[in-house]
């Protein structure tokens, strides 16, 4: 498998941009697994929405950035890990982080600033945090937590572990100092690492193509000879599987791999952003590709789902983002008297 | 106790560490095969193995944040950077990650990380190779700082700063690895945040650090033989945290301080001293606190202009005679 290989793939077949019809489920897969995927993207969804609207309510401070449209890309990048591997990721991690199991609540609380957070209220909503589910941060610099994700998985090669380390990026990442740094890094040492790139199409309000002297991103792999794909991020499945073939390589030979996954983000960059750089018929167009939408009708398709289960789900999803919602209302802040707690580390080795 | 150079007191305690704690792995450029630009780590490679001393290209940024990483999942790396100039490319991963992600992240991560780095002009090697940005790192909470002065010193703080739980700056300067001094036996170490009284004295107060403390130390002795002037002289040693309690009981004592330091004068280590003497002995104070730092320009390459540009003993003995009490002036 090399890069033109997989640049053929991506030609047969996977792409954001056109309407796909109902694709079968591949045989084999397990029915629960998938209704759990389904509901980690209708979590997100609603998660991100009720974000959305606690920041216009002054809730939420600081920046907010949403995975909105994006949800099939985080679920898929979060099937294809085991609980022990290590999750790095940008500012853009809600999901990640409901996916890798933080709770709805400590996330939630987490935005609200408050001390129930995932990060007892220190970072925020770009800096969500849990050692336990080796989600290792949510990280605010563009490409400051590759060079961190290259780390773990030098420690983890150290140790002699079976573990890896997958790090999301955004497609601005690919531009930056510290993503040519870290996969030249992980070649050289061979690092069990994942660098998995959703490219939504604009860092911040710049297309793609404008940024990248090459706008397929994993072409960039090429330069480390590191192997890499692109896959369609609409379709958790695929996302998946192209995580399942890459943690393997990386688990296996202790190599890396990079996967870029091309996806569509619903809004603007940020909750702030009222999206005016983007031509209208291109967001509309955009949301038509609901990864929610396609992966319920490739459900349906095969029996898996009906308007009850859907309205079941949503019920039940609504009822726990509600849920974390009054938990994080009714959570204290981080009291005065805590301002310096966790400035230094006090144990010595 | 034994006579050692600087050099052998550091490479001497990165083995007894590499040694003591498996976790414990050293990272730079050059630092194996070619077995550091500045012989720090030579023979470590061959000891120790590709595992533990690992070589990496010229990439600051990245191989500083690997180094983080690493440290999050318990590993300690120890990192040479080759002079501080280099650092520049590295501060986003020091600066933005390794001092925030023990806060940041509510406490839930430390790392424990060591920098290594040599600072200090005078060799000729102009503007980007000559700097002494230690303040940079003092500025910034979740960072320590150290800046030992002799090899005794370097020894046990670089004991503390490996085991330390917390990234470290370990501020070395070229002009102090020849230079010898007796290093205790045994596993001593020295804490953060304790000056050091490198000599006692009644009139006068100098607070140096690095290099610049063993200068002070020699023109203090040879003006106290030359004219009686009793000065006192502190080496701060640790710059985050700092030891406020020495300084401000020694100037208790003396009455005038006059800090002396390699770096630019303008928002220097001294102005920083110069503010806490203020609001911690103002009361106490017969004259102004000096500044003795070095010119603001980047450094010069040709000689009589790196001369002129860098501060040393002429500059601080000037001072000294302009602050010194009357009846003691020479």
């Amino acid at each position: 498998m090399n890069t033109e290989q997989k640049k053929q793939v991506k030609a047969s077949g996977t792409s954001a941009t056109s309407e796909p019809g109902i694709a079968t489920l591949p045989e084999n897969e397990d029915k629960d697994t998938l209704l759990a995927y389904y509901h980690n993207m209708v979590l997100i969804r609603q998660f991100e929405e009720k974000s959305s609207e606690m920041y216009r309510k002054a809730r939420i401070g600081g920046y907010c950035h949403l995975n909105l449209g994006e949800e099939a890309t985080v679920v898929g990048f979060c099937a294809g890990l085991a609980p022990t591997d290590y999750v790095y990721t940008n500012y853009r991690e809600h999901g990640y982080a409901l996916c890798r199991g933080i709770s709805a609540n400590a996330t939630m609380a987490e935005l609200f600033g408050k001390v129930t957070g995932c990060a007892r209220g220190r970072g925020g909503s770009m800096h969500l945090f849990d050692k336990e589910r080796r989600f290792m941060g949510g990280y605010g610099i563009v490409g400051g937590q590759l060079p961190l994700a290259a780390g773990a998985a030098f420690a983890v090669k150290y140790k002699g572990g079976s573990e890896i380390v997958a790090c999301q990026m955004g497609d601005g990442a690919t531009n930056g100092g510290p993503f040519h740094e870290s996969l030249n890094l992980a070649k050289i040492y061979h690092l069990p690492v994942i660098f998995f790139i959703v490219n939504n199409g604009y860092g911040m309000g710049l297309k793609v193509e404008k940024g990248s002297a090459i706008p397929e991103l994993y072409r960039k792999a090429c330069a480390y000879d590191i192997l890499s794909e692109r896959v369609d991020g609409t379709d958790v499945l695929a996302v998946r599987d192209a995580m399942l073939r890459a943690a393997r390589v990386a688990r296996e030979q202790h190599e890396p791999v990079l996967i870029e996954a091309v996806s569509f983000r619903f809004k603007g960059h940020s909750v702030v952003d009222p999206d005016q750089y983007r031509d209208k018929e291109e967001v509309l167009r955009g949301r038509t590709l609901d990864p929610i939408d396609f992966f319920a009708k490739r459900l349906r398709a095969a029996g898996l789902l009906d308007d009850d289960k859907i309205r079941a789900i949503d019920y039940q999803v609504e009822q726990e983002v509600e849920e974390a919602v009054r938990f994080a209302e009714d959570s204290p802040f981080p009291s005065e008297d805590t301002l310096f707690d966790y400035v230094y580390a006090d144990d010595q080795a | 106790m034994a006579e050692v150079t600087f050099r052998q007191a550091l490479h001497d305690t990165l083995r007894e560490e590499l040694l003591r704690d498996e976790n414990v792995f050293l990272m730079g450029e050059e630092i194996g095969v070619f077995e550091g630009s500045y012989k720090i780590t030579a023979g470590l490679l061959k000891e120790f193995g590709s595992k533990r001393i690992v070589d990496t290209p010229i990439s600051e940024n990245g191989f500083v944040g690997l180094a983080a990483g690493a440290a999050m999942l318990g590993l300690r790396p120890v990192v040479e950077i080759m002079t501080i100039n280099f650092i520049i490319l590295a501060m986003d991963e020091i600066v933005n990650h390794a001092a925030k992600i023990y806060y940041m992240f509510g406490g839930q991560t430390p790392v424990p990380m060591v920098i290594r780095t040599p600072g200090g002009g005078g060799q000729q090697l102009s503007a980007t190779h000559s700097q002494n940005l230690e303040v940079w790192f003092a500025h910034v909470p979740g960072l320590k700082v150290m800046a030992p002065a002799t090899p005794h010193d370097a020894k046990g703080m670089l004991r503390t700063a490996i085991r330390d739980n917390n990234p470290v700056l370990f501020l070395e300067n070229l002009a102090l690895y020849n230079t010898k001094g007796e290093v205790a036996d045994g596993d001593y170490t020295i804490p953060f945040g304790k000056a050091k009284v490198m000599k006692e004295g009644n009139d006068l107060t100098i607070v140096s650090y690095s290099r610049m403390a063993t200068v002070a130390l020699d023109v203090a002795r040879r003006i106290e033989r030359e004219s009686g002037l009793s000065i006192e002289v502190v080496d701060l040693r640790s710059l985050r945290p700092l030891d406020k309690e020495t300084i401000v009981n020694s100037v208790k004592k003396t009455n005038r301080a006059i800090v002396f330091e390699e770096d630019w004068r303008t928002y220097g280590i001294g102005a920083e001293i110069a503010a806490l003497i203020q609001e911690d002995a103002f009361d106490y104070l017969d004259a102004p606190i000096k500044r003795v730092a070095s010119v603001e320009v980047p450094l010069p390459y040709a000689k009589p202009l790196e001369i002129a540009a860098l501060t040393s003993t002429k500059q601080l003995i000037d001072v000294i005679n302009e602050i010194a009490p009357r009846r003691r002036r020479r």
